[in-house]
């Protein structure tokens, strides 16, 4: 376990690095001087130099890259170039929508798919199946920004049952916040219900088929007991698993989401941010959201370690 | 599975044959395939959505009831008439114009952005799993790197880096489905390595180049095939939402994802801006994933039965 752990670490510590030279690369590679954004439009060539001997931009690109790598691991993500705000601020504010949004998802996705995913593999080929599956590969194939132009139009201008845009922490006040939510979380939860019941239905109709099942409906066992005893918990093993490495999708979903919702979450921020050519916050940002999404990635796996002795020898 | 067992369901899956072999039975298998393929409803349907897609963006010039960038040829905002099917935007352009002519970006940055992917990740992932070493875990470890990258926050990224335009918009959306590529034909290229004919070839003193081109890639392409063609409804998503965000092709050109954006503003007195290009939208996105599972089904000899 502990061998298993460790290479796991090293692995995720790698990725980091990877993910750390592709955000630095990227953000090296964009048009235009840095310093002369930081600076704006007024400056004399005095501050100039010295910035950018400050920031290091007259060293070797390796150099540089240790300098931002410290930098960062030291938690500084540098200031707005818009408007000087620190970026850490920004970004750990629009982080906290951002997440609830995700977990408020997740919560509404499984509810839908867990039902659906067992229903259609224990009617195999019936019209349940026929029909939860139809309905998963639709929702899965809507675009999440259109989906959720049509569910403002449906519930907010054409009902008012739910308001169209605004976002409330649910730690300020928790049903007014559920009720603001309800639109983006279904708008992503149910994307994420039409991807984990398929899983869910080929995971399922996978275990039915081993053979300590057919032993046991050879003993006698009532069909429902059958799924519901023995196969469910294997079988939603790997499901867990899947739900887990779809954060980062969930993310990526999240940017779209948020706009169309006016969620000042993560996605609008950096979109925000680009338009603006605010490139400290892009940077920031980004970088963030995928540490978050890798770090998650590891959390799942070890604990599908710890759920599945199985796989442990690796 | 429920059907009933054909002589295909009673053979093991066939491993993978040289090329000479594969010419032999060409015809046949093919044939089979097919056969395989028509049975399954939800591929024929989403074939059939995909020509239907590929015709509408070939003759668009012959379709389209409008020119697609006239403004005030109807008037504003209004919903589906006779003369305009799917009504108009706030420009008085006709809207089934645009969503045909929409069709033509739709389709080229799917499919040219995958086809780039493909290239770019197939080459590294046969170099990486034929030569292995250090090139292996070089390429495998920046491959980890992309993948963590939701495809959307690395399209947007490449966006601020590039600017706009279509090309651009196909580059962005490429680079996120290169480490895909790269990693299932890696993990077939591990597998095949090991088959005595490939032993043979080496033995028979063909170069390395050219035991990957003419012995390895052939035997790895079905999973590759399947993967580009699942691939194409998430490219044309992604495209969908960069226009969607501002950052696709500029205006006026007509796509689908600034088409929503643009009936945002409108969703209230005409709804049918948004919606009607968001319709055209999810319909080939659903075609895309069912021919795409069925290629899956029906290619990927791991998943045949």
């Amino acid at each position: 376990m502990l061998r298993c752990f460790l290479s796991r670490f090293g692995q995720t510590l790698a990725v980091l690095f990877t993910v750390s030279v592709i955000i630095f690369a990227l953000m090296r590679l964009i048009p235009g001087d840095p310093i002369m954004m930081i600076l704006g439009d007024d400056f004399t060539q005095d501050a100039y130099q010295k910035l950018r001997a400050k920031l290091g931009f007259d060293r070797s690109i390796v150099i540089q890259y240790l300098i931002w790598l410290e930098a960062i691991l030291r938690g500084d993500f540098g200031d707005s170039y818009l408007n000087h705000e620190q970026v850490n601020r920004l970004v750990w504010e629009a982080f906290q929508p951002t997440l609830t949004l995700v977990v408020a998802s997740m919560i509404v996705g499984v509810l839908i798919a867990v039902p659906s995913g067992i229903v259609a593999a224990m009617r195999k080929d019936s019209a349940w199946d026929w029909g939860s599956m139809g309905f998963a590969i639709f929702v899965y194939s809507m675009p999440g920004f259109w989906k959720g132009i049509v569910l403002i139009w449906i519930f907010s201008v054409y009902l008012g049952w739910f308001p169209a845009v605004g976002y409330v922490a649910p730690w300020q006040d928790f049903w007014n916040s559920m009720w603001r939510l309800a639109l983006p979380a279904v708008t992503l939860g149910t994307f994420f219900s039409g991807l984990v019941a398929r899983i869910i239905r080929s995971s399922l109709l996978e275990v039915l088929d081993l053979d300590y099942i057919k032993a046991a409906r050879a003993r006698g066992v009532r069909r429902a007991a059958l799924v519901y005893r023995h196969a469910l918990a294997n079988a939603l093993i790997p499901v867990v698993t899947v739900i887990g490495l779809q954060f980062g999708t969930l993310l990526g979903g999240a940017v779209l989401t948020e706009t169309v919702f006016g969620i000042p979450g993560m996605g609008r921020l950096t979109v925000a941010a680009i338009l603006n050519r605010d490139y400290a916050v892009v940077q920031g940002a980004i970088l963030v959201g995928v540490f978050a999404i890798v770090v998650v990635n590891l959390a799942v796996d070890l604990t599908y370690a710890f759920l599945n002795p199985r796989i442990r020898v690796t | 599975m429920a059907q009933p067992l054909t002589v295909d369901d009673a053979l093991p899956a066939p491993a993978p044959s040289s090329g000479e072999v594969a010419e032999a039975r060409g015809p046949s298998s093919t044939r089979r395939w097919w056969r395989r393929f028509a049975r399954n409803r939800g591929a024929v349907f989403g074939l059939a959505v995909f020509l239907a897609v590929v015709v509408m963006a070939i003759f668009a010039n012959v379709l389209a009831p409008y020119d697609p960038l006239a403004q005030g040829v109807g008037p504003a905002n209004q919903g589906p008439t006779w003369s305009h099917w799917a009504g108009t935007d706030s420009f008085g352009r006709d809207m089934l114009s645009r969503i045909i002519y929409g069709a033509r970006i739709a389709l080229i940055v799917g499919i040219v952005s995958v086809l780039l992917a493909m290239a770019i990740g197939v080459t590294l992932g046969l170099v990486a799993g034929y030569y292995g070493g250090w090139m292996d875990v070089l390429i495998m470890r920046v491959m980890d790197g992309l993948f963590a990258f939701p495809i959307i926050i690395l399209a947007i990224a490449m966006m601020a880096v590039m600017g706009f335009g279509v090309k651009n918009v196909i580059i962005a959306v490429a680079v996120g489905f290169i480490a895909p590529f790269a990693r299932v034909t890696r993990a077939d290229v591990l597998a095949v390595k090991e088959e005595p004919y490939i032993e043979a070839a080496r033995l028979a003193g063909v170069t390395r180049p050219a035991i990957i081109a003419r012995h390895v890639l052939p035997n790895v392409l079905a999973p590759i095939i399947v993967q580009a063609a699942l691939r194409v409804s998430g490219a044309i998503i992604t495209e969908s939402g960069l226009s969607f965000l501002g950052l696709g092709p500029p205006p006026p050109t007509p796509v689908w994802g600034s088409m929503i954006a643009e009936g945002r503003n409108f969703i209230v007195m005409a709804p049918h801006i948004s919606t009607i290009p968001g319709i055209a939208l999810m319909v080939t996105i659903v075609g895309l994933n069912l021919l795409g599972d069925g290629l899956r089904d029906t290619l990927d000899p791991r998943l045949r039965r």
